[in-house]
């Protein structure tokens, strides 16, 4: 195989995925984009984004390739009905880590730009809005991941080129559209208490 | 040896890495902060930074399934004039030249839907594609010291390369993003 036909095949091959990632990648910076408002009332929130965003790509893209080494070793059945104990103990383990993280991160950026001695809103505030938009999006992601792999499985796809497009493309949309939803609900309670 | 499917097994196996990828992103977060100001003045900017990061993320980890496969199957060897190497290489930054282009004019073009756009399309594509090019670089580099790094401590490519080539695509992508609103903003 010469240079050029390896580089042709590789392009070809990863051309789809990537374009799929980017319509998702695309719609998340411009719900970002119209986010001004809020992370102007919010300092400190626009550092928490990549780590927020990253957090979902981390953790159940991790639960997809688990789910999906899974099926391949015939360890659980692609039927969400089954109410299995061990799909169950995988998407709490994600749902409790990315949680983790998240308030990990927020409490992060509170301490590092207070001792930086940049503007930052109070920690409960971004704690909050990392607790909320982590829970929101993570429930979403967890059913929109084990849907689509167990999907794709029953259909005779590979679940593991099906993992990393599925996660990227939603996490950054339902990951944006979250933040966006728990920054306007936690600055309404702020304001209303 | 695979991990038992318990939430504390999991969270054992995870959590550790997990923190530790967030203290990495919490790099890139903070060179965002230092360019907050443009980024709340241009929405277009703004609107650039999932998209950019996320997709010199995704061109790092399909470099390195690919090679990490090709380790798998013997077919890889680490040398410049390996066809394999050369080839996924040059496919990556063909892809980063053809997607870029598409991911600054559909940037700049979702953002005057909405009605927000103060950049010319021309800075944007500038923006973009600059970013793009020199992105797909910067993963091909840290995709193949990370692929070799794992060979030699006699790692799984698969456990190891992908969530650090991500990972630090996110903090070279808000680096290289602010680089080239300095230059053509």
């Amino acid at each position: 195989m010469s240079i050029r036909d390896a580089a042709v095949e590789a392009y070809r091959e990863a051309l789809p995925a990537l374009v799929a990632s980017l319509v998702g990648g695309l719609v998340a910076g411009v719900v970002l984009g119209g986010m001004r408002a809020e992370l102007r009332a919010v300092p400190g929130l626009l550092v928490l984004v990549p780590a927020l965003l990253a957090t979902r790509g981390n953790v159940y893209g991790s639960l997809g390739a688990r789910i999906a080494t899974a099926l391949h070793q015939g360890l659980i059945e692609p039927r969400v009905t089954a109410g299995d104990r061990r799909l169950r103990a995988a998407a709490a383990a994600a749902l409790g880590n990315g949680l983790l993280a998240s308030t990990f991160a927020a409490t992060a950026v509170f301490l590092i730009l207070s001792v930086l001695g940049s503007r930052v809103a109070p920690l409960p505030v971004l704690v909050g809005i990392a607790v909320l938009a982590g829970l929101l999006s993570g429930v979403v992601l967890v059913v929109v991941v084990v849907t689509v792999v167990f999907a794709g499985y029953r259909r005779g796809r590979n679940p593991d080129t099906l993992v990393g497009p599925i996660v990227t493309t939603t996490g950054d949309v339902f990951g944006v559209v979250f933040l966006l939803v728990a920054v306007r609900t936690v600055l309404f309670l702020g304001g209303a208490v | 040896m695979p991990t038992e499917w318990t939430v504390r097994a999991i969270t054992r196996a995870m959590l550790p890495i997990l923190l530790l990828l967030t203290l990495v992103e919490l790099g890139s977060g903070l060179v965002l902060g230092s360019f907050e100001s443009e980024l709340l003045r241009y929405p277009t900017l703004l609107a650039l930074v999932p998209v950019t990061i996320g997709t010199a993320g995704n061109l790092g980890s399909i470099l390195a399934a690919r090679l990490s496969t090709a380790f798998h199957l013997g077919t890889l060897s680490f040398d410049p004039t390996d066809e394999e190497l050369a080839g996924n290489a040059l496919a990556t930054v063909a892809l980063s030249v053809t997607v870029f282009p598409v991911v600054g004019v559909g940037a700049w073009g979702l953002t005057s839907l909405v009605g927000q756009t103060r950049l010319p399309v021309r800075t944007v594509l500038s923006v973009s594609l600059a970013s793009g090019v020199v992105l797909a670089v910067l993963a091909v580099a840290v995709t193949l010291a990370a692929t070799y790094a794992a060979y030699r401590f006699e790692l799984d490519p698969d456990d190891v390369v992908i969530p650090l080539v991500t990972n630090s695509c996110d903090v070279l992508g808000v680096l290289v993003l602010f680089a080239s609103v300095q230059v053509f903003v």
